[in-house]
């Protein structure tokens, strides 16, 4: 699934400018744990995540994370986008919900990250 | 005080032989961890991964040393008074060594039962508190070993090796 898909699925919008849409996403995960998402992330991975403190977008220092979708309409502060912009890690925002979002992506195909 | 061991199977021979010849690192890195540091927090996990990267370290053993060395950091910061952190880097592994200031672990065996966490709401807020941290050590690394005690600092050293 391509990240322009994504973003047109979910009526997300992107935070981090200059990102190519057409990338391919191949797989997702969604959690507000972060002992979670270090387990569980073993290859490029879309996060779908409600937690939008620095320690999100320090996990991609940690594992292999794609990009990352905040889910219920959250917005991080602009420090925690910066942090997203140095480390090229495209950052989304949906109003959507996590359990909804993760329908979504799921039924057109977006496969869960190996676990 | 208490004590907690843990050796990965097969590996027994390799880390009594480490602490027995004690030769020197390669390479020594040493971070200083702030209390309730949550922004800056991560660094030295994240240092160490690309040290090692550039030393040609197995990707698969990459990911194990960043995340036990992650879990081991936010736990200084989150738990403790923060501490100190230094990293050994040998041949054919890696020895962390994380010395923390208080108040130490009341029932070293019961934090390490997965969920079992003693984290304040500031910390679960944050997506930290699952109870995983001391098991997610466990899981990624050869060697735990752990001194610890109620209103005592503690003493959490690591090995993962690179074969």
């Amino acid at each position: 699934m391509k990240i322009r898909e994504l973003l047109e699925a979910l009526e997300a919008e992107i935070l981090t400018p200059g990102v190519d849409l057409d990338l391919d996403v191949t797989c997702a995960f969604g959690s507000d744990l972060i002992s979670d998402i270090l387990m569980c992330t073993k290859e490029p991975t879309m996060l779908l995540t409600g937690l939008t403190n620095p320690q999100i977008v320090r996990l991609s220092d940690m594992i292999d994370l794609f990009g990352i979708v905040f889910v219920r309409g959250k917005v991080p502060p602009q420090e925690i986008i910066d942090m997203a912009i140095e480390r090229e890690l495209p950052l989304i925002t949906t109003k959507y919900t996590l359990y909804r979002s993760s329908g979504i992506l799921y039924n057109m195909g977006l496969r869960s990250c190996k676990i | 005080m208490g004590e907690y061991w843990y050796k990965r199977e097969n590996f027994e021979d390799q880390i009594d032989k480490f602490f027995n010849e004690s030769t020197d690192p390669a390479i020594v890195l040493d971070y200083t961890i702030g209390v309730r540091d949550f922004v800056t927090s991560g660094n030295a996990a994240a240092q160490i991964k690309l040290t090692l990267k550039k030393l040609g370290v197995d990707p698969a053993i990459l990911r194990r040393t960043a995340i036990a060395v992650y879990e081991a950091e936010i736990n200084m910061t989150a738990h403790a008074q923060g501490g100190e952190l230094k990293c050994n880097v040998f041949p054919d592994c890696v020895h962390i060594v994380c010395h923390d200031l208080g108040p130490g672990i009341k029932d070293i065996e019961q934090s390490m039962v997965p969920g079992y966490s003693t984290a304040e709401d500031l910390v679960r807020e944050m997506g930290f508190g699952a109870g995983l941290g001391l098991p997610n050590i466990k899981k990624n690394t050869d060697l735990l070993h752990i001194i610890s005690g109620e209103g005592e600092r503690t003493y959490l050293e690591i090995i993962i090796y690179f074969e």
